[in-house]
């Protein structure tokens, strides 16, 4: 067997560069394969951390559906605008929900001592936002049903926020200004790190009724924040919190919704059906490349054994037998394969590394991969190479030594 | 000792006969040879080109087998075919005779030129099986038989036509084989060259082995003890030479 493999590695190397170009085809396969699985890997692991900030049981009600792209957009764009008396209208009728909050968003300019920030998130909520969303209030405290009720002018913010503007500071209880008015800051929030691009930690929260006032209420349209009474009840909460909102919009039976109701899995079934195509795309490439690489290590291995006629020829009447030439041609088809295998892999790395250094997202080939080249090595070599070793193996002695 | 006779017999071949199917055509390489070898014997088998001479040195070499009559090598069976009765080792086994009691010698060398002296001379033994350590050894020596041993890692390219043939005949005694097919050895030598080579077959001759030399050339031929003339597929002469004991037979 080492044998086998010397004389395959020797014929090989006689042949450097057809070898390689070869294997060009079953290396460009594993590369794409490769680079795609090491992107989705990546995309995957921050993706769940991201999402799992929206709250596996939380629901987000909107006039319009988050995941319909722009076409979506548009047509929604003309529903009526959902309003703040729909978060009470929910809470009192709902059984399976127990919070709720509404969730006005609005961009404005923070300002304490000389340092400013300018354009920052600004969400206008319900105390429910704090149990809703999960943060850990790390000093300080929420909003409160109060600071909604008397509409005050008190502000909770992330961390990104307090680092910015407060330094080292403690910032609860020190007043900065929103726009110009006066906030007082009642709490900080724990580190989150980004959702799909967006810091978290870059925003602050006030009471809905307060950024209303402030902002104005009117053409404002308003998401509301559900969270299910148990996570298992999750699809009933779902279904009862549609026949609230058709109620809530005086919908007639048969009418469509003029609201939809967006939550994490819908984000992850968007999620999974992209990162599903994308996967397709690369195994339809890859295996379409590797039948080509294959059809390349076919064509050069009848190359080689007509080429090698004589050599044949020379072994068989020293007395090797046919097992032993079909072995030393698949071996030899299975080393060009390999050599394939071990460039598309080589780059496919070399590319993940470049991309986890460069990028956010954390490309990585997960080690199962080397096994899979393996069986690559394996398959193709077998396959494509089985038909030159048994025409090899097959050859006659004499006429394959009279072979010019 | 006569030529031929039997008991002892390295090679028998009874009636053999070999048709060449070309179409509508078909060609008699071999009309009916009856031969017997016995061990140490050293044989020229000489014949005008398309005599069927190669054929048969190709039947006894076990490259190919025969169509017709019975051919037993060292006692075994190789080939019966009498009628619809047909014996014919398969391809595999005729591989392992080839490999453990028959060396060639051919006429082009027929080295592999990629690889050095010593992996040419190791390769029979490879193919026998034979553990690493014991190969090098083996090929080592069969390379000092034919003094090139400080040649041993020079590729074919870097060596000259006669010290290729040397090579050739080392691989072919490596395995020790029971005898030693010479085709046309001389063919591709220059006439001292050609000296060169034969004494050192005579020299391998005298050392106990049986040696077959195929030639069309009379100083070649008269190296050999006993002398086989083919013609049209049939032995037309089978004589011991004055090397030999002498006589017509």
């Amino acid at each position: 067997m080492i044998e086998v493999l010397r004389i395959a590695g020797a014929a090989l190397w006689a042949h450097k560069f057809r070898a390689l170009l070869t294997t060009l085809g079953i290396a460009i396969g594993i590369f794409t394969v490769g680079v795609v699985m090491a992107i989705i890997e990546g995309l995957n692991t921050s993706f769940s951390e991201q999402i799992s900030s929206l709250g596996s049981d939380v629901m987000y009600i909107d006039k319009r559906n988050w995941f319909q792209g722009r076409a979506g957009w548009l047509l929604h764009r003309q529903r009526r605008n959902i309003g703040m008396d729909a978060t009470d209208y929910i809470l009192e009728r709902a059984q399976y929900i127990s919070h709720a909050s509404p969730r006005i968003y609005q961009r404005g300019n923070l300002k304490y001592g000389d340092q400013s920030l300018e354009r920052v998130a600004i969400l206008g909520v319900h105390a429910d936002m704090g149990v809703i969303t999960g943060v850990d209030v790390v000093a300080g405290r929420y909003i409160s049903p109060i600071d909604t009720k008397h509409r005050k002018a008190v502000a909770v913010i992330g961390d990104a926020v307090r680092e910015n503007l407060f330094e080292f500071k403690d910032p609860v209880g020190r007043k900065m200004t929103i726009n110009g008015r006066k906030f007082l800051v009642i709490g900080v929030l724990d580190k989150q790190g980004q959702m799909l691009g967006r810091n978290l930690d870059n925003m602050i929260y006030i009471p809905a009724e307060t950024l209303l006032k402030m902002f104005g209420r009117r053409w404002r349209n308003i998401t509301i924040a559900v969270k299910a009474s148990e996570p298992g009840l999750l699809a009933e909460a779902q279904d009862e919190v549609e026949g609230i909102m058709r109620r809530y919009r005086k919908l007639r039976p048969g009418e469509e919704n003029d609201f939809a109701i967006n939550q994490q899995s819908s984000l992850q079934e968007l999620y999974d059906n992209a990162t599903g195509m994308l996967w397709m795309v690369a195994m339809g490439i890859g295996s379409i490349a590797l039948i080509v690489g294959g059809v390349g290590v076919m064509n050069i291995m009848l190359v080689t054994v007509t080429e090698r006629t004589m050599e044949i020829g020379i072994r068989k009447s020293l007395g090797a037998r046919r097992r032993t030439i079909l072995w030393q041609f698949l071996v030899e088809s299975m080393a060009v394969s390999a050599v394939g295998v071990v460039v598309g892999f080589g780059l496919a790395s070399a590319t993940a590394m470049f991309i986890q250094k460069s990028t956010p997202l954390a490309a990585r080939i997960p080690p199962t991969w080397g096994l899979l080249g393996i069986g690559v090595v394996v398959v193709v070599g077998l396959i494509f190479g089985l038909w030159p070793a048994t025409k090899a193996a097959r050859m006659d002695p004499i006429e394959a030594l009279r072979y010019e | 000792m006569s030529p031929g006779a039997p008991g002892n017999s390295l090679i028998t071949f009874q009636g053999v006969t070999k048709v060449y199917d070309m179409g509508k055509e078909q060609v008699h390489a071999l009309r009916g040879i009856d031969l017997h070898i016995s061990p140490n014997e050293y044989i020229s088998i000489m014949g005008p080109s398309g005599s069927g001479k190669s054929t048969l040195m190709n039947i006894i070499g076990c490259l190919d087998t025969p169509t017709g009559g019975r051919y037993e090598f060292e006692g075994e069976l190789v080939c019966d075919v009498a009628g619809d009765k047909i014996y014919k080792m398969d391809d595999d086994q005729l591989a392992g005779i080839r490999n453990s009691k028959i060396g060639f010698v051919f006429q082009t060398f027929n080295l592999l030129s990629r690889t050095t002296a010593l992996r040419n001379v190791e390769l029979p033994l490879i193919y026998a099986g034979v553990p690493r350590r014991e190969r090098l050894e083996r090929a080592h020596h069969s390379l000092e038989q034919v003094n090139l041993a400080d040649r041993a890692e020079h590729r074919p390219s870097e060596l000259s036509g006669g010290q290729r043939q040397r090579v050739a005949i080392a691989r072919a005694l490596v395995n020790n084989p029971a005898i030693i097919l010479a085709d046309e050895p001389t063919g591709n030598l220059d006439s001292t060259t050609g000296q060169e080579i034969m004494a050192l077959l005579d020299n391998l001759h005298h050392q106990g082995n049986t040696i077959i030399l195929v030639t069309h050339e009379p100083v070649i031929a008269a190296h050999a003890h006993r002398t086989i003339q083919i013609l049209d597929g049939m032995i037309a002469s089978d004589v011991l030479t004055t090397n030999g004991q002498g006589g017509q037979r």
